[in-house]
């Protein structure tokens, strides 16, 4: 399993536009993958999990990967993140 | 044959059949099932059918709208994704041994429960997409047709009890031919979207979505406000007609597509467009506008789930600036409020919002909000000739504070080397009675005058311009609006400034010799309305009327108003 921490940026938090492209990210990989918001962990293949979390900007939030492709998966959640501006 | 009376929204004349736009009735039963991997598969099934459905409404928005508004569809198509969704109703339908109805019904409700309880705005309004796509998948289930605006591929005429500004922005011209709905006004967004989507309509009918089943022939008369259901042979005959005689017109107006507007003793006013997004542009063109008069930037707000970016509203206005070359656009900022509203600014609900917190009072408070929308504004400026205007300006002080911020934020685009118009002209809405009547002070301050007549005639009649049964009041011609307009417009004139008008009233065939009389300079309308109104300018003679000013001025009734107008005009 591989985690990283990161700070999210986007102004409107983990909401609508960047929900929906971790979303769609994450549900490339195979491995399990899992986004922790304040002691909260929800499947990051999840729009519904991932809006539930409610994560504002500037939250610290941990992204944990699982499986076949773990680092795979992680490394490109962590481009994704800082290429559309939403956190690093 | 049956007809409806309501109210003329749209101009034209569109025969086709009926396309009820509304959500169909979704009952079920439940029913212990014996094959579980049976039901999952047509669960599964209902599911991908409602995929395939939503990335053709997701193609289609994003060709018609831009991608920001194809973008909630993406949103949906995820929650037809969710392995938290979908995992428990196959769960529950191998565990319980219920039918999948039952299944997606109890876990949509489920996640619908928890959205709704969430403490923030943002969160309870995504419970209505999960309802609005797990409806989606039942109607599938169920085998029944769910109606999609975006998908219409056959020519239709649209009935609805009402029509939002995103469904209407999702109606495909090709297809629909008109609509008429059950609720709203001349004024009502539905009825302003018709009008730049040039198809007819006509709303208000009250009661069109009980009379009229699917696949009626409708006749929409978009001219006198009618909606005429299974028309006899001879009544289709008529109408076909009409529709020609209709058309024939337009064929004529559009000659004068390029002339200028004229009046028969040579004064020159200028007829412009009131637009809602960069895509009206073309109507504007196709229309012969001189300009845009008022480009209502809200829909860049609207239907969205947050504020939009400085870099979106740059790009829209630019858009717009580049497109209409050295001709005047007249942007307005942010008009919210009343009416209209944003749900992710979760403003507090108002005993009376038209008298509330909206527009320019709204942007003072939330200056970050308007110094974006400024920003995006000032940095537009060099692809075009920009004029900037405030809304529901109450004071001169708002006005004041207002140019401050705008100020402001050019000079922080210039120290950062950022390129900005310095012809930029400020001006302002006149929707106030009070501004109206103090116009003389504005005029020393303002670069020019856009009188709103809407509202206007709404705050100066005390009557609430969405209420029907106070509609008798909108009275445009009533000599109090008269005399506000007059005094705006001398106003103007006494400081060297130019007086505009972007209300409806500025395309209506009675309004427009009053208004040339007064010596209006520039009148803001439906792109549609500019050819029959510059027709119109073109035989008419602006010194006799101005003659009768006095005359018309001192009237008591609008009745009265009218008859010497036919009068003077016949």
């Amino acid at each position: 399993m591989v985690e990283k921490t990161f700070t999210i940026t986007s102004a409107e938090g983990v909401h609508a536009r960047p929900a929906t492209i971790l979303v769609q990210n994450a549900s490339k990989y195979n491995s399990d993958i899992n986004m922790e918001y304040k002691g909260k962990s929800v499947n990051l293949k999840s729009i519904m999990g991932v809006m539930s979390l409610g994560v504002p900007s500037g939250a610290e939030i941990k992204i944990t990967a699982d499986g076949s492709d773990e680092q795979d998966a992680l490394n490109s959640i962590a481009e994704t993140l800082k290429k559309e501006g939403l956190g690093e | 044959m049956q007809t409806l009376t309501g109210i003329a929204a749209s101009n034209g004349i569109a025969i086709a059949k009926a396309y009820l736009l509304e959500a169909p009735e979704l009952h079920f039963t439940k029913k212990a099932i014996e094959n579980a991997e049976d039901e999952i598969k047509r669960l599964d099934q209902a599911i991908e059918t409602s995929k395939s459905e939503l990335e053709k409404i997701k193609e289609h928005a994003k060709q018609k709208l831009g991608d920001e508004h194809a973008e909630i569809f993406s949103a949906h198509l995820l929650v037809l994704s969710d392995p938290e969704l979908i995992q428990p109703m196959h769960d529950k339908i191998s565990s319980e041994k219920v039918n999948a109805e039952v299944a997606l019904d109890e876990t949509a409700n489920m996640f619908i429960t928890m959205f709704e309880n969430m403490d923030n705005e943002y969160m309870r309004e995504r419970a209505a997409d999960i309802r609005d796509v797990t409806k989606r998948v039942m109607a599938h289930l169920l085998g029944v047709s769910f109606p999609n605006p975006a998908l219409i591929n056959e020519e239709v005429i649209v009935i609805a009890q009402d029509l939002t500004p995103s469904d209407t922005a999702q109606l495909n011209k090709q297809f629909v031919k008109g609509f008429t709905t059950d609720i709203g006004g001349r004024t009502s967004h539905s009825a302003i979207m018709a009008r730049s989507l040039e198809i007819p309509a006509v709303v208000g009918t009250k009661n069109v979505t009980a009379t009229v089943s699917d696949g009626d022939l409708i006749i929409i008369d978009g001219l006198d406000g009618k909606v005429i259901i299974n028309p006899s042979n001879e009544e289709r005959a008529a109408y076909e007609k009409r529709q020609a005689e209709y058309e024939e017109q337009k064929a004529e107006w559009a000659k004068l597509k390029d002339e200028a507007t004229v009046s028969a003793d040579g004064t020159h006013v200028e007829l412009v467009a009131n637009i809602g997004t960069p895509e009206d542009i073309e109507g504007v063109i196709r229309n012969g506008g001189e300009g845009v008069g008022l480009y209502r930037t809200e829909f860049l707000y609207m239907g969205k789930s947050s504020l939009p970016t400085e870099d979106e509203q740059f790009d829209a206005y630019k858009t717009v600036l580049e497109n209409m070359g050295d001709k005047p656009v007249v942007v307005r900022t942010l008009d919210i409020g009343g009416d209209k509203e944003l749900e992710y600014l979760d403003l507090p609900k108002e005993m009376n919002p038209f008298l509330g917190f909206r527009a320019i009072r709204f942007c003072l408070e939330n200056d970050d909000v308007f110094r974006t929308q400024l920003r995006a504004l000032l940095r537009a400026s060099v692809y075009g000739n920009l004029k900037i205007m405030f809304p529901m300006v109450a004071t001169i002080q708002e006005f004041r504070d207002a140019k401050a911020l705008l100020l402001e934020e050019k000079e922080n685009l210039r120290k950062k080397g950022v390129e900005v118009s310095d012809d930029i002209e400020i001006g302002i809405m006149v929707e106030i009675p009070s501004t109206a009547v103090i116009a003389r002070q504005f005029a020393k301050e303002v670069d020019f005058f856009s009188i709103g007549t809407n509202d206007l005639i709404q705050y100066t009649m005390a009557a609430d311009r969405m209420n029907e049964k106070v509609s008798y009041l909108y009275q445009p011609y009533h000599p109090a609006i008269l005399n506000l307009v007059n005094n705006v417009i001398e106003a103007a004139h006494a400081e060297g400034k130019w007086a505009g008008m972007c209300g409806e009233m500025a395309g209506d065939p009675i309004a427009i010799p009053i208004l040339l009389g007064l010596g209006l300079d520039e009148f803001s309308m439906s792109a549609t309305s500019i050819l029959p109104a510059r027709s119109q300018i073109r035989k008419l003679s602006q010194a006799k009327i101005a003659e009768y000013k006095d005359e018309l001025l001192s009237k008591g009734t609008a009745e009265e108003v009218v008859e010497l107008v036919n009068k003077i005009t016949e």
